[in-house]
């Protein structure tokens, strides 16, 4: 059997080159990140932000896009930092209200056939507004148990990279290979199927918000145990970088073209972006636009390699 | 203008039918909003008096005038079809008061080099914007995005020692004409032009042809790329004249003097009754809409509604504004 190198073959490989071609050039400087300890550090925070990716997968999935998973991520840390230490009952029924909020908007978003860039961009609001009145300004404190979740040391390989797997594997599994999987993907790459076929696109659509919402709040909370105060502006940029990953995955916006590991490898590979600037002792001015410049050469180079399959 | 005529006949038509369905069948969805903005200035003046009211007011015609500005470029780009967004709209503003202040350098004759430095950090911004777009084909939102990244920076490099703005600038800024702040009859004047090149010129017919469907127009003729790159450029230029205006008015240029304006240009988009999907803008609304937001935080700042209350109004305004709206069938 050989193996081709076709233009499918390099696109669904574009995510694993994506993150070699950040991981190589920082494995050259800094040779310790391949230990235990140097990857765990590193990618430390890659955990909220393979489950906000996923989160977002799950819109981008029916041809949507969310725009308030940054705010929603910080308004769940600032709920795991009060309301969870305080009145856990409380605070996990704030949590549950959270998701069955964002399935609400889900079915909301399909029964008014409304834009869903212009809803979240309102929900973005919403929640950035319950965060500041939650918690006005920086503090809180972490729930005991989630830091010691987000502490455990894995034997052998490090912690973020064990997590990240296993979330990858389980959502590809629901997601790619699952039957009610297929079905709601079905609703963004064929809507006008679903309906005929007889399937309700509104529980579709809400069920993914609903997944989304899911999490959006595991993400929030995995982002607390590792920092363990909360702030309203925790984590804002993580709307765009949530998209980024995505697209950067091999996601599509339009015909619910989404893989689930590719956007987990795009993650990572924003997380190392970020590490990798740290190591290059750019001045403090051009850190935010390194941060651009890389995202667009990352993703020039998703354009580079698909040329020949978009003819 | 000429949308009222069909609605006219639709009007006469449903005569016997309830108020309700008659004010549905009005084709002016910028109406709402300017509804909206009387309504809350009315309570205005019922709760707290006709001279805090005619005062709030004159603030709105200067502060509300800024959302006003952006929203005109955010239409332009999002008028050019579904998916279109201008995130830069904050670096935007940000590198462009920065180059201002620092080319005028306090001068008052070099003001006229300071306007054309401001229009050229906008079309240069408008122009690497779209080229992202265009030629590495990045969806409009990581691009735009990705490209306010290195704006901000560029505008860090650039903002230390900033000289405050030119003495005849600032007064223009504070300056009145009959009651009204020279700022709010320029943003007038502004949207009048507009108003022409949207409806009365053959750009404007592409841009809403673009918008509405890009393969039709593509089809008949329309050079869909460069119609909505130069709606991109007007977008960027707006943001680098307002940040002229706001730096001006505040006394000087921050860095972080556009930070809100990213979410509130969309907003007011919205709200006016611009399709979001596109190829059809409407820029009373953006006026509308500008107004009843500035208002509605007036109000709120007047009965001692903290940040977060105030973030939560405006979110629950923009949803209840669209799901009331409803939309087209999109497929």
């Amino acid at each position: 059997m050989t193996f081709e190198i076709t233009q499918a073959r390099l696109r669904a490989m574009l995510p694993a080159i994506s993150l070699v071609a950040v991981l190589v050039p920082i494995l050259f400087l800094q040779p310790a990140t391949l230990s235990y300890f140097g990857s765990s550090l590193l990618l430390n925070l890659a955990v909220p932000i393979v489950l906000a990716t996923l989160a977002q997968l799950a819109i981008i999935t029916v041809n949507d896009l969310d725009l308030s998973i940054g705010p929603f991520v910080s308004l769940v840390a600032c709920i795991g930092a009060t309301l969870l230490v305080k009145q856990p009952w409380l605070g996990a029924l704030a949590l549950a209200g959270c998701v069955l909020a964002y399935a609400t908007v889900g079915a909301l978003i399909e029964l008014r056939q409304i834009p869903s860039i212009v809803v979240t961009l309102g929900l973005a609001f919403v929640w950035s507004g319950l965060a500041i009145v939650l918690l006005p300004s920086p503090g809180g404190t972490s729930p005991e148990w989630l830091g010691t979740a987000m502490n455990y040391q894995t034997p052998w390989i490090a912690a973020p990279i064990v997590w990240s797997a296993l979330i990858a594997l389980i959502g590809h599994l629901l997601l790619m290979r699952s039957s009610a999987g297929v079905r709601i993907r079905g609703a963004g790459g064929n809507p006008r199927a679903m309906r005929r076929f007889g399937w309700s696109l509104v529980r579709s659509k809400a069920t993914l918000y609903g997944i989304a919402g899911l999490f959006g709040v595991m993400s929030g909370l995995s982002l607390l145990g590792l920092t363990t105060s909360a702030d309203a502006n925790l984590a804002l940029r993580y709307t765009l970088l949530s998209i980024a990953a995505v697209i950067l995955g091999g996601g599509e916006f339009v015909g619910g073209r989404v893989s689930v590991v590719g956007a987990v490898l795009g993650a990572i590979t924003l997380t190392l972006a970020a590490s990798f600037l740290a190591f290059l002792n750019i001045s403090s001015d051009w850190q935010v636009g390194m941060q651009g410049a890389i995202l667009i050469v990352v993703l020039s180079l998703r354009v580079l390699l698909q040329r020949g399959d978009r003819q | 203008m000429s949308l009222q005529t069909p609605s006219e006949t639709q009007s006469a038509s449903v005569a016997n039918a309830g108020l309700l369905a008659r004010l549905k069948s009005i084709q002016a969805p910028w109406a709402w909003s300017f509804v909206g903005a009387v309504l809350v200035w009315f309570a205005i003046v019922i709760i707290f008096g006709f001279s805090i009211a005619s005062n709030v007011a004159q603030t709105a015609l200067v502060y509300g005038v800024f959302m006003v500005l952006v929203g005109l470029g955010q239409m332009l780009v999002i008028t050019s079809g579904v998916g279109n967004i201008d995130l830069s709209v904050p670096s935007t503003i940000a590198l462009a008061g920065v180059v201002s202040m620092q080319v005028t350098n306090g001068s008052n004759g070099r003001i006229a080099l300071g306007l054309a430095a401001v229009v050229g950090v906008g079309v240069a911004i408008g122009l690497a914007n779209y080229a992202l777009i265009r030629l590495l084909r990045i969806p409009p939102i990581i691009a735009t995005l990705s490209s306010s990244f290195i704006i901000q920076s560029l505008a860090i490099t650039q903002g230390r020692q900033l000289p405050p703005p030119p003495s005849a600038l600032g007064a223009f800024a504070t300056g009145r004409f009959l009651h009204i702040p020279y700022i709010a009859l320029a943003a007038l004047v502004l949207s009048l032009l507009l108003g022409i090149l949207l409806h009365r010129s053959i750009y404007g017919r592409r841009l809403s042809a673009i918008g509405q469907n890009s393969r039709a127009a593509w089809l008949a003729g329309v050079d869909v790329h460069w119609t909505r790159c130069i709606a991109y450029v007007l977008s960027s230029v707006i943001a680098a004249f307002t940040a002229l205006l706001l730096a001006a008015v505040s006394g000087g240029a921050s860095l972080d003097m556009g930070v809100e304006y990213m979410l509130i240009s969309i907003a007011v988009v919205v709200i006016g009754g611009t399709l979001v999907t596109g190829g059809k803008p409407t820029i009373t609304g953006v006026w509308g809409a500008s107004m009843f937001l500035f208002l509605t935080n007036a109000v709120l700042n007047a009965v001692g509604a903290d940040a977060g209350v105030r973030s939560i109004v405006y979110g629950v305004l923009i949803i209840v504004v669209t799901v009331a709206a409803g939309g087209k069938a999109l497929r």
